[in-house]
């Protein structure tokens, strides 16, 4: 398989854009997904239950030490999550990066580290510019970028940073994004 | 050999040469964290070669004490996890008040206000004084800013909120005596906080503590040091003792996940078994 895994940035207006791509995606779809979305350090998961009832993949929240593996994982509030070489979970209370713990840059970073050419970096509605450099990290690396358009973004300002920052490989609509995962990811399997 | 081996290689060699040379061993530690730590400092002083910075490690004193600072996460609250204090009162405290005297152990208290808060919390329940809190951590800045114990009005405004959110109902400022932008904490609340220097992986154990706490230190471990650690502070409790981790960490991957008993799962409160 060409591509061992996908890391999503989004912010502002998350949960909906999130909703849109998820619902897209066959219960066999066997790349596992990482998310960084920003929430106060001080909000509880259930949006996680909200996003689990509109998709058919399992997502939870990432777990120290854990192996990546088929699945969703997001970002546990209030810690950074990055991805170590023996492609395992570690989290940090490191202080914020941009305001933000999760960050998105930090996920970006130590993704692209580990998984170079074979990793997708997609960056969606955001108010602030987190995910810029870590886009940056993933085209230096080789990796694969897809930004939000963000004309029609709910929040322009993160994809249209992370789009000044790097040429990415596609800029699109959320309804596009799923398809284009699937397509992606299942011709690298034939 | 392939660049990206080369680079993991340099820092594999740097954390020998910091280990051999100054005694911290960071060669356990997640290398994810390691490797963003150490570029933000490359970052910072425009060398980019972290072969570079071994050897300046290896020459520079200042500078290395500067890279021990980056590695070593000092980042803390007071109350940090509302939860997990509500769940101290109501869970650990009937379980100490049946001591005549406690003995607890911070381990990697950072600043101290982890220490200050359990601090605050045994007054309130009567059994400060009977009690001697040893807080630690290998960074000694972090040591000697903990033992001042003073915390800017931004800090404080945070704090008092975190700790109404724990159930303090108290009036938070009167443990604090205000002076021009910070607040300082009473004296009362210090006078029992041993402040000592203490290297979880090199240095040896605590003896009979009735409760440790032991918060976020252990998330920046790798396994085999996790489960290291863990003998030491197995080792350190009394039985009975209860041992509190932080809301993302548990024994699930070490030796001692059946030698303790579930005080409170979701909030990582353990009780040692007989
Ligand atoms: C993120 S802070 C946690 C502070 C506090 N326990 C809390 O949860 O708010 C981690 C602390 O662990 C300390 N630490 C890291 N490795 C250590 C070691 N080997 N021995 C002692 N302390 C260590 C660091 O210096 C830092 O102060």
């Amino acid at each position: 398989m060409r591509y061992e895994a996908i890391v999503i940035g989004v912010s502002s207006g998350g949960l909906k854009a999130l909703r849109l791509i998820f619902s897209a995606l066959p219960s066999g779809f066997a790349t596992p997904i990482i998310v960084v979305q920003h929430i106060g350090p001080r909000s509880e998961n259930s949006w996680i239950k909200l996003l689990n009832e509109s998709c058919i993949i399992p997502i939870k929240e990432a777990d120290e030490k854990e192996k990546v593996a088929t699945g969703i994982y997001v970002a546990p509030s209030n810690y950074h999550l990055l991805i170590e070489k023996d492609r395992t979970f570690s989290l940090t209370v490191d202080e914020r990066v941009n305001f933000a713990r999760p960050s998105i840059d930090v996920l970006f970073e130590s993704a692209a580290e580990t998984y170079k050419e074979k990793l997708i970096g997609i960056i969606l509605t955001g108010a602030n510019n987190d995910g810029t450099k870590g886009v940056k990290r993933i085209k230096e690396c080789g990796g694969l970028v897809i930004v939000q358009n963000p004309a029609t973004a709910e929040s322009s300002y993160m994809p249209a940073s992370a789009i000044a920052a790097v040429q990415p490989d596609h800029i699109m609509e959320l309804d596009q994004i799923g398809q284009l995962l699937i397509k992606i990811t299942l011709s690298a399997n034939i | 050999m392939r660049k990206e081996d080369s680079s993991e290689l340099e820092i594999s060699l740097l954390l020998e040469a910091f280990y051999h040379k100054y005694g911290y061993d960071f060669r356990q530690y997640s290398r994810a964290h390691i490797r963003r730590r150490i570029m933000s400092r490359m970052g910072l002083t425009g060398i980019s070669d972290v072969a570079l910075i071994q050897s300046k490690v290896l020459n520079d004193q200042t500078f290395a004490y500067e890279l021990l600072q980056d590695l070593s996460i000092t980042v803390t609250e007071m109350f940090r996890d509302q939860e997990f204090y509500k769940s101290v009162r109501k869970n650990v405290i009937p379980v100490l008040k049946t001591y005549p005297f406690i003995k607890i152990w911070h381990a990697g208290c950072a600043t101290g206000q982890e220490a200050y808060s359990v601090a605050i919390i045994l007054k309130e329940e009567g059994l400060y004084d009977r009690t001697t809190i040893y807080a630690t951590d290998f960074n000694q800045q972090a040591l000697d800013r903990a033992k001042e114990g003073i915390f800017s009005n931004a800090m404080m405004e945070e704090y008092a909120l975190n700790y109404q959110l724990s159930g303090g109902i108290a009036s938070f400022s009167d443990y604090f005596t205000f002076n021009y932008d910070r607040g300082i904490i009473n004296q009362s609340l210090k006078k029992n906080i041993v402040w000592a220097n203490h290297n979880l992986v090199t240095d040896s154990v605590f003896a009979e503590m009735n409760m440790i706490i032991c918060r976020n230190v252990l998330i920046y471990f790798d396994i085999n040091l996790q489960n290291k650690v863990q003998k030491l502070l197995y080792e350190s409790l009394i039985p009975g003792g209860i041992l509190g981790l932080g809301l993302k960490e548990s024994l699930r991957f070490t030796d001692y996940s059946e030698k303790y008993t579930e005080l409170d799962k979701k909030l990582r409160l353990f009780k040692k078994k007989y």
